[in-house]
């Protein structure tokens, strides 16, 4: 899952007009770029940046889904969670892996992420207080992610493209996923009910949010657009979010928190309230309740697995040097 | 009843193993491992749901994989010590898993030729589960245990707090005692030659010697478990218990 406005990209870039011309020209004919290929410092940068991002919300977002594996309230649901988790692991990797391709490596990329260098979808700043937010996590957050994922399927950068189709379908098995155990919720006690509605209320404007800001404040989007990295904004998106959520909400008898949610007939879409961009911009910068918890569990998985790893090197250069005093 | 006891202790084997391997997702020293374990949790816990469902039929009295799983207390679960020790660290968690594949594997394969068509089920996909759970975990103790001096020392710790918990493996409660009689189950004491090749095999490689165990730890068909398994059970259970007879 995953789904932000990119934080921070410097697009800038200083190669001679003739190259950046010529490299725009195979970007309009849809032709798709390639690791081998020669691009602008820009737009490697702007990926490198953007997928490093992507990658680190999945290793980051196995953390509040995780907080339930242990507690998941049935085996098929512990079951089910667990393979969820793994998937976002496994994305994570496969990001990685199309990150590298512009020559950085999923070390330095971590250490980003530890040294707060690198940032990560803010939603995971949020803690998963109820079985609830499990299923909300599935149905908001990963509906909000393939949103913004499907039409990075035919971003311009070819690695990207080809990880994001394989990563949409499992996107969408897990929105599904998500939307039935609010479902089975919403049909159940009084309690899970009440359990299900205190979900999408903590949940609704957060995952509004990770659409980035509004057109309007967006810096980098120009950029990204006319590379083809984005292809619609962050308010577009928003918008499609809205309309295919809000029906989803009603038939399951919840209610989106925001009382000038309704349907405009003339735009054919649903109007929304203000978005609280303060509170944005502060779990953003590191004010969320999670924010410090995330990185510390990371951190501490990462040191205490040092000596595995060293041991792993260490093993395979013994190994080596066997096998080189045996020839 | 015999054979649904002796079905619950597979289970609950399966289970507690499964969700001490789980404890680790999210949190593994490396990122590979966060997927492998996650894949480890699920072939034990997909195994120990098929045995409860197939124990609350011979039971017959109603109860679903969730009843037996999230309603019985410590002294009612059946596994074994080994299965319910704390992951401590990546040394432990991995030998753990290296001694129950161990044995699981032969058993598995011999109970292919069981007189019980669920028990033959079973074992078809476990079998294949277990030899690879024995690959991975091997890997790692080889690794760890000829690495460096630091995984070498913590390789040897693990050893020491767990091989203790090795024999009981070998030990047929009454319950079981009368499904191996009756052919559905292999009879455990039978795994130990193949099991020893195996650890032997992998210890001399990883540089580990099998201590002599002066007392080794047993109670766990009976339900005598060590501390850890009731705050396990606790945090497992907990959510199912608040809401009786909710669906999830």
């Amino acid at each position: 899952m995953y789904s932000q406005g990119l934080i921070g990209a410097d697009g800038s870039t200083d190669e001679s007009q003739d190259f950046l011309d010529r490299f725009q020209a195979r970007i309009d004919a849809e032709e798709k770029i390639e690791p081998t290929d020669a691009m602008p410092e820009g737009y490697r940068r702007t990926l490198v940046r953007q997928i490093g991002q992507h990658a680190h919300s999945e290793i980051v977002g196995m953390l509040p889904e995780g907080n339930w594996i242990t507690r998941a309230p049935t085996l098929r649901r512990k079951a089910a969670l667990l393979a969820k988790v793994q998937d976002e692991g496994g994305h994570g990797l496969y990001l990685y892996s199309a990150a590298e391709t512009l020559g950085v490596s999923r070390e330095e990329m971590t250490e980003e992420l530890h040294s707060g260098k690198a940032k990560y979808s803010s939603i995971f700043n949020y803690p998963t207080l109820s079985w609830a937010d499990i299923g909300t996590i599935g149905w908001l957050v990963d509906g909000a992610a393939i949103m913004n994922q499907i039409p990075l399927c035919r971003c311009s950068f070819g690695p990207y493209a080809r990880a994001m189709i394989r990563v949409c379908k499992e996107e969408s098995f897990h929105q599904r996923q998500g939307y039935e155990i609010v479902m089975t919720l919403a049909r159940g006690t009084p309690e899970q009910k009440a359990m299900a509605q205190d979900s999408l209320n903590r949940w609704w404007w957060p995952a509004l949010m990770m659409f980035g800001p509004h057109d309007a404040d967006s810096e980098h989007s120009d950029q990204s657009m006319k590379w083809k990295i984005k292809r619609f904004s962050n308010d577009e998106l928003r918008q499609k979010f809205i309309d295919a959520t809000v029906p989803q909400a009603e038939f399951l008898g919840l209610t989106v928190p925001d009382a000038d949610c309704k349907w405009n007939e003339e735009k054919g879409g649903y109007d929304h309230g203000p978005i609280d961009w303060s509170e944005f911009w502060r779990v953003v910068k590191g004010g969320g309740v999670m924010n410090r918890d995330r990185i510390r569990d990371r951190k501490a998985a990462w040191e205490k697995g040092e000596w595995v790893r060293d041991a792993a090197l260490a093993h395979a250069e013994k190994r080596r040097a066997r096998k080189m005093a045996a020839e | 009843m015999a054979l649904y006891q002796a079905i619950l202790e597979l289970a609950d084997d399966n289970l507690v193993l499964g969700h001490r391997v789980s404890e680790w997702c999210g949190h593994a020293p490396l990122l590979e491992e966060d997927l492998a374990m996650p894949n480890m949790a699920l072939d034990l816990i997909g195994t120990a749901r098929t045995l409860y469902d197939y124990a609350g039929k011979l039971e017959g009295k109603g109860q679903s994989e969730d009843d037996m799983a999230y309603l019985r207390d410590e002294r009612e679960y059946r596994n074994c010590l080994l299965v319910e020790r704390r992951n401590d660290d990546f040394a432990h968690t991995m030998l753990r898993q290296l001694y129950f594949a161990a044995f699981m594997k032969p058993f598995w394969d011999a109970a292919a030729n069981s007189s019980d068509e669920v028990i033959r089920g079973v074992a078809g996909k476990a079998v294949k589960e277990m030899a690879y759970h024995i690959r991975h975990a091997g890997e790692w103790v080889i690794r760890l245990g000829d690495g460096t001096e630091e995984s070498a020392a913590r390789m040897k710790d693990a050893v020491q707090a767990l091989a203790m918990y090795v024999d009981e493996l070998f030990v047929s409660s009454a319950a079981a005692a009368e499904a191996e009689a009756a052919g559905i189950l292999p009879k455990r004491a039978d795994m130990r030659p193949a099991f020893d090749a195996v650890i032997n095999h992998i210890f001399a490689e990883a540089m580990l010697t099998t201590p002599e165990v002066a007392y080794p730890q047993t109670g766990g068909r009976d339900g005598l478990h060590g501390e850890d398994l009731g705050h396990m059970l606790s945090v497992m259970q907990a959510l199912y218990r608040a809401h009786p007879g909710a669906s999830w």
